[in-house]
């Protein structure tokens, strides 16, 4: 069966650690970095990216425009 | 076959969603979380996907989305405080064939601009008005709206908003739908994905009938205001869920006949 595989990539510079794309994960491939950039916020990153399903929910709720997705289906 | 790697999926060809090419580098303003900056993040697309670049042209208001101009790249014309409709209504009389909308908090839209929002309206002029409604005058530090919900806190009713003395939270999305100018009345929310692709839907057919002169397209956007509220972002999203969404319920309220 195909699968779907998705990959984000997060411009952790210009995150403003919201955390609206957290949770509006469905598989919980997103977390808040303990790390900060050098505005001071807890940036987002994949805490698990081999769950991510490539939906872009993430992105398209993400105020500051910071999320690009990318999804490829295999097998 | 053997595991495909990140560096593998990342490929231009593999490209899913990417922010509008609309969108300016620039760093938006917005606190972190408010819904304005997913509410331009929706718009740029659509004016992109719609081709509408070279014909837009936008009216800020006066609150926290006043330096709009310098995030979606169209042209603009700033209003003074609640006159964004009426500017609009010379800029699409003078320039009939540019689309035209304006962008309007609560403050902006329902208190001091209440008396152009209702007669432009009422005329049918043919424009969108996207109003960006979070319950509160966000850019000066939080005081109470007309929108603002009974018993709802805010720095000028710390008690919590008393009809009594206040009167009772306005609705100005239905007000203006019982206007025959208004030919689509919706109200929808950019919190969820699923949410934000409503409204995107929505903004697409304000294009439509735009372009069908069908008269006053009004999208209001119940949004948040985590600053002003003094919330997180994520519990200001659950606080307008459970509290914004009773008393200003999503969905269409006016929608034209089909042609
Ligand atoms: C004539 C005039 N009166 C008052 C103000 C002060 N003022 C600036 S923004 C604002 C309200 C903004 O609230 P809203 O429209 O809800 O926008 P938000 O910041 O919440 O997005 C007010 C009262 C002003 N700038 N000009
Ligand atoms: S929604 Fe955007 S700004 Fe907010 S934490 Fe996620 S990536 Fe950062
Ligand atoms: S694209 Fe979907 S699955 Fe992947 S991180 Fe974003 S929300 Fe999660
Ligand atoms: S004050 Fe409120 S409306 Fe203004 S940018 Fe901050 S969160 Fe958004
Ligand atoms: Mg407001």
């Amino acid at each position: 069966m195909a699968k779907i595989k998705g990959a984000v990539v997060i411009d952790q510079e210009r995150c403003k650690g919201c955390e609206v794309c957290v949770v509006t994960c469905p598989p919980q491939t997103l977390a808040l970095a303990a790390d900060v950039n050098s505005k001071g916020y807890h940036f987002s990153y994949a805490a698990n990216p081999e769950t991510c399903i490539g939906c872009s929910n993430c992105a398209v709720v993400c105020p500051d425009g910071v999320i690009t997705v990318y999804k490829v289906k295999i097998g | 076959m053997a595991e495909i790697t990140f560096n593998d999926i990342i490929k231009p060809e593999n490209l899913t969603y990417k922010k509008s090419k609309l969108m300016t580098d620039n760093v938006m303003h917005y606190c972190p979380g408010c819904g304005h900056g997913t509410a331009h993040q929706v718009l740029a697309e659509v004016l992109e996907e719609e081709n509408l670049q070279e014909r837009t042209v936008g009216i800020t208001p006066v609150g926290c989305s006043v330096l709009m101009y310098n995030y979606i790249d169209v042209d603009f014309q700033e209003a003074a405080h609640g006159r964004a409709p009426a500017l609009a209504t010379a800029v699409k009389r003078l320039m009939p064939d540019k689309f035209v909308f304006t962008y309007q908090g609560d403050g902006d839209l329902a208190a001091i601009g209440t008396a152009e929002t209702i007669h432009t309206c009422n005329r049918g002029e043919n424009i969108l008005i996207l109003f960006i409604n979070n319950g509160i005058y966000g850019m000066t530090g939080g005081q109470m709206a007309p929108t603002t919900l009974e018993g709802m806190k805010s720095s000028t009713s710390p008690y919590g908003r008393d009809i009594s003395m206040m009167g009772s939270p306005i609705k100005m999305a239905d007000i203006v739908a019982m206007l025959p100018g208004t030919c689509y009345v919706t109200r929808q929310s950019v919190n969820t994905a699923g949410g934000v692709r409503k409204l995107k839907k929505a903004i697409k057919k304000a294009v439509q009938y735009q372009n069908e002169k069908r008269g006053t397209c009004f999208i209001e956007v119940v949004s948040n205001c985590p600053s002003g509220w003094k919330m997180t972002p994520v519990e200001s999203n659950k606080w307008m869920e459970e509290n914004m969404f009773l008393f200003y319920p999503l969905g269409d309220i006016k929608v034209p006949a089909e042609k």
